[in-house]
C-alpha cells in the first residue's frame, strides 16, 4: 500500500510540486520572519551588550509620564548633579559619571540638509572623555561652548570635517552653530555602534540644549569597585537614593534596550506572518483543488484498489500520505528559501539602519518547527476533503466509464451559506466594538470565514456568471468550447477562482478603506482648515519634525499675513490618564483656523491657568466648565488648571487644549506645524517665498499651500497602500499558479477529447484559444468575486470607522477596472503552458489512449 | 433450481431470489428479476446472455460490489446482503478475487507489484510456493518487472488473473476477461483459468457473451431479460450457440 502510494506520487510529481509551490511560498514567509527577527534580535543584543559594557549600574529618573509601547517615546526625568555626588559616596562605587544623552540631536550636513536616520537614534551627549569604548580619531575634545565632536559615522554621512562650522538641531532648541573640533570612533575601529549617530557637547551645553536645565543629567553610570557585585551595588544605590529613580545593572539596561527594539521587530514579524497566512490560505485552496482533481482522475484506480480489498481507511491513508510527502518537501524547500529571504532582509535592514553589525544568521527552532507545522498542517488539512471523497468511491466505479457524475451542490451551498453567515456575524461583532479586546482576532476570523464561505458558495454562482462571462467569447467555436469547459466542473472552476478571489478581495478591501480614509480626511481638511499656507514636515525618526517658534512671530509680521499659529503637542497625563496634550501659540486658532464651535464656556481666550476640553473627552471624564484638573506634561512638575471652555469634538481638534505657557514642559517645546492665514486679497505666491526664507534654519519643515499640505498628510496612506499591494500581489501570483495547475490537470484529463477535436479538424491555434478562453473566464470570474467581496469587506470597515472620521465611502473604480483587466491578462498568461501542451497532443495517441 | 438444494455446503456463491431494480418511477429498470443460482466449489461457471440481459449486474451483486433490491447473496458461509463497508472490505480481502474486462492494473506499479497488491493491502505475505506456481502457470516470470504499458493486452489480463489467484480466494469473478483480447490471447487466458480450476480447485464465475469462451467452462448459466432461462453442463461452443439462438427471440421483444 505504501509503495503503491509513493509510486503514484512519483508519477504525478510535477503537478503536485506546482501546487506544493504555494505551500513553499507560505512556509518561506513563516521561516523568513523567524530567521529575520532572530538574527536582528541577536544583533541588537550584541550591540547593546557592547554599548553598555562599561556600565555596572545605571541610575535614571523615573519618567513623569509612563507610556505604553505604542504610545510614543517616554521622557525620563532628569537626575540633579547633587544625586551624582550621592551615588559617588555609596560604598562599593569606584566611579560615578553624570551622563547627558538624548535622542534627537540632528546635524545639518555640509549640503545644508539634516542628516537623517532610519531607526537608530541620533544621540546628543556630553563629552565624558575617552574610554575603553570611545576613542578620538582626529582633532581634540570640545572645550568651549561652541565646540562639538561627532562620531565618524555621522561625520561621513554629513560630509563634515574637523574645523567646519556646522548647524545642530535638538528637540528643545532651534538651529545652533558650532565648530567641529574632533571626530571619534569606538573600540574595534568602528565608526558607529549599531548605526547610531552621535554628537557630543561640553557638559553645560549638553545640559542646556538637550535637557533645558542646568546641573542635571539624564542618568548616572556607575563602575563598581573590584569585588563588588553589580546586583548588590544596584540594591545599595537604590536604597541610598530612595524612590523616584530607576536603578538597573548594565546587563538589565542592555536587555531592556534590546527588548524595546525587539518589540518593534515583533510587529514587523506579525506583518510577515500575516502575509504568510494569506499565502497559505490561497495555498490551501490550491492543494484542495489539486487533490480533488487527482482523486477524480484516479477514480478507477482507487475503485480497483477497493475492489481488490483496500479499506476506505487505507484509501484515506494513501491520499493523506501523499499530502504528507508533499507537505514535507514543501516545508523543507520553504524553510530553505525562508532562511535565504530572512538573511537577505536582515542584511538590507542592517544596511538601512546605518551598518548594524549582524550577528551570524540564526535558524531558531521556532523557524524549523513553524515551517514544518504549517507546511504539513496546511497540506494535510487541504487534502482531507478529497481523501474522504476518495474513500467514498464505490469499488464498482472501476467498471464504469463515466466516473464522476455531477453531484448536487445543495450541501456545499448550505454549508457555504452558514459559514458566510458566521463570518458576517464575527465581522459585525468585531467591527461594532462588541468584541472588546478581541476585536482584531474576531475581525480576522470573520474575514477568514467569509472567504471560506464565499468559496463554498462559488460553485453555485459560477454556473450563471461563468456562462455570462463566457458569452463574450462565444462568437467562435474554440471560444464556445472554452466557455463550456469552464462551466463544466463548477467546483473546480470555483475553487480555482476562489484562490484568486482571496488576493484580489484583500487588495480591493484595503484600497477601499485607505481611499475612503484619504478622501474623508482630505474633504474634512479642505472644508475646515482656514489657512492658506501650512508649515510642516515629515518626521525622520521617532519624533515629529519641528521648527523654531521665532519664525512664527516673523511670519505674523509679514505684510498680508493675518494670523500665524504654531501647533504644539505632547503625550502627557490629565488626572492620571495618558492624553494627547495640544497647545496653540495663538489661542484663537482653534476657532479661526480649525472652525471649532463652542459647547460651553468661552473657547476664544485662555489664561495661563485655564484649559479647554473637547466635548467628547469632557463627557467621558465627566468634566464641566469650572472643573479643575491636574496635567503632567513630559517634563516639569504637575500643574492644576481650571476648565474654562468646552469645544465640539471634530477630527481636527485634540482632546484637550492647553495655554501656550504650557509648552515649555512638552517633550518638544517647538511647534510641529504652523498655520498661516492671509488677509483677503493677498496672493499665496507672494507670501510663500518669504516664509520659505524665514524657514532657512529649520530644515526639517517646509511651507506648502493647503492642497499640497493635504496631499502631504494623506501621502503616507498612499505609500502604505503600495506596500500592502506589493505584498498581496504574492497571493495573486500563487493564485495564478493555481489556474495553471487546474488547466494543466484538465488538459491531461481531456487528452482523449482533445485528440478527438483535433482529429475532426480543430487547428492547433484554435485548441490554444479554447484553453485560453477557459483560463480567462476563470480568472475574470475570480477577480469579479474578489472585487465584490473586497468592496463588501472594505465598506463594512469604513462603515464601522464612521465615528473615527471616515465618513465617505470611496470606491476605487479605476483600480477595480484595472484588476479585471489584470485578471484577463493573468488568464492569458496562465493558459500559455497548458495550451501549448494541449496543442501538442498527438491525435492518434490520444484516441488510442488507455 | 430445487435440484441444487442438496449441495448447499459445497456452494462457493449463491443467489436467492435476487432482484435488482435501477432507477425509480418511469425510468425504472429491473435488471434482475428473481434470480436464484448456486456456483459450486471447484468449478468454472460461465454466465451467458445477450447484451443487457443482466450478466454484469448479477456478477456485481454476487460479488458484493452492488447491493440487491430483494433477495440474498451468500459467498461461502457469509451472507453478503446487509454487510457494511468494513464487512464488504473484509469479504473482498478474504474471499473474492476480480478480473475485469479492462483497467485491471495500476499503471504505476510493475506486474509483480500489481500481483502482490491485494496481499500487501491486506497486510499478508503470499505463500512462496503457491506464488511460484501461479507465476509459472501464467508464464510471466520474465515480465515481472514490467509496467502494464509495457505489456500486451493478453499479458495484462494474465497478470490480472495471477493477482486474483495469488490470494486463493473462495471465488474469482471475471467480467468478460477476454472481451478486449484477440482470439489467441483470449484462449491463453481462458486456458489458464480452466487449469486453475482443474489443477488447483479454484472456483471461478465468468461473465461472457462469447460462446467460445463459455465453452471453456464446466457449466453455463443463461440469462435473458434478468432471469435465468437455461443451463448447460459440460458445454461446447456449438451447444452454447444453439442455446443462445433459442434465447434470441424473447430478448429482442424485451429489449
Ligand atoms: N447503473 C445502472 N443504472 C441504470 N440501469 C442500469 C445500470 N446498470 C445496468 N443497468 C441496466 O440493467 C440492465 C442490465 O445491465 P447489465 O447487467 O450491464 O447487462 P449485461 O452485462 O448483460 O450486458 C440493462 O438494461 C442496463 O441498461
Ligand atoms: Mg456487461
Amino acid at each position: 500500500m505504501l509503495r503503491a502510494t509513493l509510486k503514484s506520487l512519483l508519477a504525478r510529481k510535477v503537478r503536485l510540486l506546482l501546487s506544493g509551490l504555494a505551500v513553499v511560498l507560505g512556509v518561506m514567509f513563516v521561516s523568513g520572519a523567524f530567521v529575520l527577527t532572530d538574527t536582528l534580535g541577536r544583533s541588537f543584543d550584541a550591540v547593546f551588550a557592547d554599548a553598555y559594557e562599561g556600565i555596572d549600574v545605571n541610575v535614571a529618573g523615573k519618567p513623569k509620564v509612563a507610556l505604553g509601547e505604542m504610545q510614543g517615546e517616554q521622557v525620563a526625568a532628569t537626575v540633579p548633579a547633587a544625586t551624582v555626588q550621592r551615588v559617588r559616596e555609596v560604598a562599593g562605587v569606584a566611579e560615578a559619571t553624570g551622563v547627558v544623552n538624548t535622542d534627537g540631536a540632528q546635524l545639518i550636513g555640509g549640503n545644508g540638509k539634516v542628516v537623517t536616520s532610519f531607526g537608530p537614534p541620533q544621540l546628543g551627549a556630553n563629552w565624558r572623555g575617552e574610554s575603553d569604548l570611545v576613542k578620538l580619531r582626529e582633532g581634540r575634545e570640545p572645550r568651549a561652548d561652541d565646540e562639538i565632536v561627532v562620531n565618524a559615522a555621522l561625520a561621513q554621512a554629513g560630509k563634515v570635517k574637523v574645523g567646519d562650522r556646522v548647524g545642530v538641531l535638538t528637540p528643545l532648541t532651534p538651529k545652533q552653530t558650532f565648530t567641529l573640533v574632533g571626530i571619534f570612533g569606538y573600540s574595534g575601529d568602528r565608526d558607529s555602534i549599531g548605526g547610531v549617530n552621535e554628537i557630543a557637547f561640553t557638559t553645560p551645553v549638553a545640559q542646556r540644549l538637550l535637557l533645558g536645565e542646568r546641573d542635571v543629567f539624564t542618568n548616572v553610570t556607575v563602575r563598581a569597585a573590584p569585588g563588588v557585585g553589580d546586583a548588590t551595588l544596584r540594591d545599595d544605590v537604590a536604597r541610598t537614593l530612595g524612590d523616584g529613580f530607576e536603578v538597573k545593572t548594565g546587563a538589565q539596561l542592555s536587555a531592556d534596550a534590546s527588548a524595546s527594539l525587539k518589540e518593534g521587530l515583533s510587529f514587523f514579524n506579525k506583518i510577515l506572518l500575516g502575509f504568510a497566512a494569506v499565502a497559505l490560505l490561497v495555498g490551501t485552496f490550491l492543494i484542495l483543488n489539486t487533490f480533488s482533481i487527482i482523486v477524480a482522475q484516479r477514480t478507477r484506480e482507487l475503485a480497483l484498489m477497493r475492489a481488490i480489498g483496500a479499506s476506505g481507511r487505507q484509501i484515506i491513508g494513501s491520499v493523506v500520505l501523499e499530502a504528507v510527502a508533499i507537505g514535507l518537501i514543501a516545508s523543507v524547500l520553504g524553510l530553505g528559501a525562508g532562511i535565504g529571504i530572512g538573511a537577505l532582509l536582515a542584511y538590507v535592514f542592517g544596511n538601512l539602519a546605518g551598518g548594524l553589525t549582524l550577528a551570524g544568521i540564526g535558524v531558531p527552532a521556532s523557524a524549523v518547527i513553524g515551517s514544518f507545522a504549517v507546511g504539513l498542517l496546511i497540506t494535510v488539512v487541504a487534502a482531507l476533503l478529497p481523501a474522504l471523497r476518495a474513500a467514498r468511491i464505490p469499488p464498482i466505479a472501476a467498471m464504469q466509464d463515466v466516473a464522476n457524475p455531477d453531484r448536487p451542490l445543495t450541501r456545499v451551498t448550505v454549508t457555504g451559506g452558514v459559514i458566510t453567515g458566521i463570518g458576517a456575524v464575527l465581522l459585525f461583532l468585531g467591527l461594532s466594538g462588541n468584541a472588546g479586546d478581541n476585536a482584531l482576532p474576531v475581525i480576522l476570523g470573520g474575514v477568514l470565514f467569509a472567504f471560506i464561505g464565499v468559496a463554498l458558495l462559488t460553485p453555485l454562482i459560477s454556473r450563471p456568471v461563468v456562462s455570462l462571462l463566457g458569452a463574450v467569447f462565444a462568437w467562435s467555436v474554440p471560444g464556445k468550447l472554452g466557455r463550456l469547459n469552464s462551466g463544466r466542473n463548477p467546483r473546480r472552476t470555483a475553487i480555482t477562482a476562489a484562490a484568486l478571489m482571496v488576493g484580489i478581495a484583500l487588495v480591493t478591501g484595503v484600497t477601499v478603506i485607505l481611499d475612503s480614509a484619504k478622501g474623508s480626511i482630505g474633504a474634512l481638511a479642505q472644508d475646515t482648515i482656514k489657512a492658506e499656507l501650512v508649515i510642516s514636515g515629515a518626521s525622520t525618526g521617532p519624533r515629529p519634525a519641528s521648527f523654531d517658534p521665532a519664525v512664527l512671530t516673523k511670519v505674523a509680521a509679514l505684510p498680508g499675513v493675518q494670523m500665524a499659529d504654531g501647533e504644539y503637542g505632547d503625550m502627557g497625563m490629565v488626572d492620571g490618564k495618558v492624553t494627547w496634550l495640544a497647545a496653540s501659540s495663538d489661542v484663537t486658532a482653534l476657532q479661526r483656523i480649525f472652525g471649532a464651535k463652542t459647547t460651553a464656556g468661552d473657547i476664544s481666550r485662555l489664561g495661563p491657568d485655564q484649559m479647554l476640553f473637547s466635548s467628547d473627552s469632557a463627557r467621558s471624564r465627566n468634566i464641566s466648565v469650572g472643573s479643575t484638573v491636574t496635567v503632567q506634561a513630559s517634563r516639569g512638575e504637575p500643574r492644576t488648571y481650571t476648565v474654562s471652555g468646552i469645544y465640539e469634538s471634530s477630527e481636527l481638534t485634540s482632546p484637550v487644549q492647553l495655554p501656550p505657557q504650557a509648552v515649555k514642559d512638552f517633550a518638544i517645546p517647538k511647534p510641529n506645524q504652523g498655520f498661516i492665514q492671509l488677509a483677503p486679497g493677498t496672493r499665496v505666491a507672494d507670501v510663500q517665498p518669504q516664509v520659505e526664507a524665514l524657514l532657512a534654519d529649520s530644515p526639517e519643515v517646509s511651507v506648502a499651500d493647503r492642497d499640497a499640505f493635504i496631499e502631504q498628510q494623506t501621502g503616507s496612506l498612499d505609500s502604505l497602500l503600495t506596500m500592502i499591494q506589493i505584498l498581496l500581489a504574492l497571493a495573486i501570483v500563487i493564485a495564478v499558479l493555481g489556474i495553471v495547475n487546474t488547466l494543466a490537470l484538465s488538459v491531461l484529463e481531456r487528452t482523449r477529447e482533445l485528440g478527438l477535436l483535433r482529429a475532426i479538424g480543430l487547428r492547433r491555434a484554435q485548441t490554444m484559444r479554447m484553453i485560453t478562453v477557459e483560463a480567462v473566464v476563470i480568472s475574470v470570474f475570480g477577480a469579479l468575486l474578489g472585487i465584490v467581496v473586497g468592496v463588501g469587506l472594505g465598506a463594512a470597515v469604513v462603515r464601522a470607522l464612521k465615528d473615527d472620521g471616515i465618513t465617505d465611502l470611496i470606491l476605487p473604480w479605476g483600480q477595480m477596472g484595472l484588476f479585471l483587466l489584470l485578471a484577463a491578462v493573468i488568464g492569458v498568461v496562465a493558459a500559455v503552458l497548458p495550451a501549448v501542451r494541449a496543442a501538442r497532443i498527438n491525435v492518434l495517441g490520444a484516441i488510442a489512449h488507455d | 433450481m430445487t435440484a441444487t438444494v442438496g449441495r448447499h455446503a459445497q456452494a462457493a456463491a449463491r443467489a436467492n431470489d435476487v432482484w435488482k431494480v435501477y432507477g425509480t418511477g418511469e425510468a425504472q429498470v429491473a435488471a434482475l428479476r428473481g434470480v436464484s443460482a448456486e456456483f459450486e466449489r471447484g468449478r468454472f461457471t460461465a454466465i451467458m446472455g445477450p447484451s443487457g440481459s443482466g450478466k454484469s449486474t448479477l456478477m456485481h451483486c454476487l460479488a458484493g460490489l452492488d447491493s440487491v433490491s430483494r433477495g440474498t447473496v451468500q459467498i461461502g458461509d457469509t451472507t453478503v446482503t446487509g454487510l457494511g463497508d468494513s464487512g464488504l472490505t473484509k469479504l473482498r480481502r478474504d474471499k473474492v478475487g476480480f478480473i475485469f474486462q479492462q483497467f485491471n492494473l495500476l499503471p504505476t506499479l510493475t506486474a509483480q507489484e500489481n500481483i502482490l497488491l491485494p496481499m500487501s493491502i491486506a497486510g499478508r505475505k503470499p505463500d512462496p510456493a503457491w506464488y511460484d506456481t501461479v507465476i509459472d502457470t501464467v508464464g510471466l516470470r520474465d515480465r515481472l518487472g514490467h509496467r502494464p504499458s509495457q505489456l500486451s493486452g493478453g499479458q495484462q489480463q494474465r497478470v490480472a488473473c495471477a493477482r486474483a489467484l495469488v490470494a486463493r480466494p473462495e471465488v474469482i469473478f471475471a467480467d468478460e476477461p477476454t472481451g478486449n483480447l484477440d482470439s489467441r490471447s483470449g484462449a491463453e487466458v481462458l486456458n489458464f483459468l480452466r487449469n486453475s480450476v482443474r489443477e488447483h480447485g479454484q472456483t471461478i464465475v465468468m461473465v461472457t457473451h462469447d460462446p467460445t469462451a463459455a465453452a471453456y467452462a464446466d457449466r453455463v448459466v443463461f440469462l435473458a431479460d434478468g432471469q435465468i432461462v437455461s443451463e448447460l453442463i459440460e458445454p461446447t461452443a456449438d451447444t452454447v450457440l444453439d442455446t443462445m439462438k433459442k434465447l434470441d427471440t424473447p430478448v429482442e421483444v424485451a429489449g
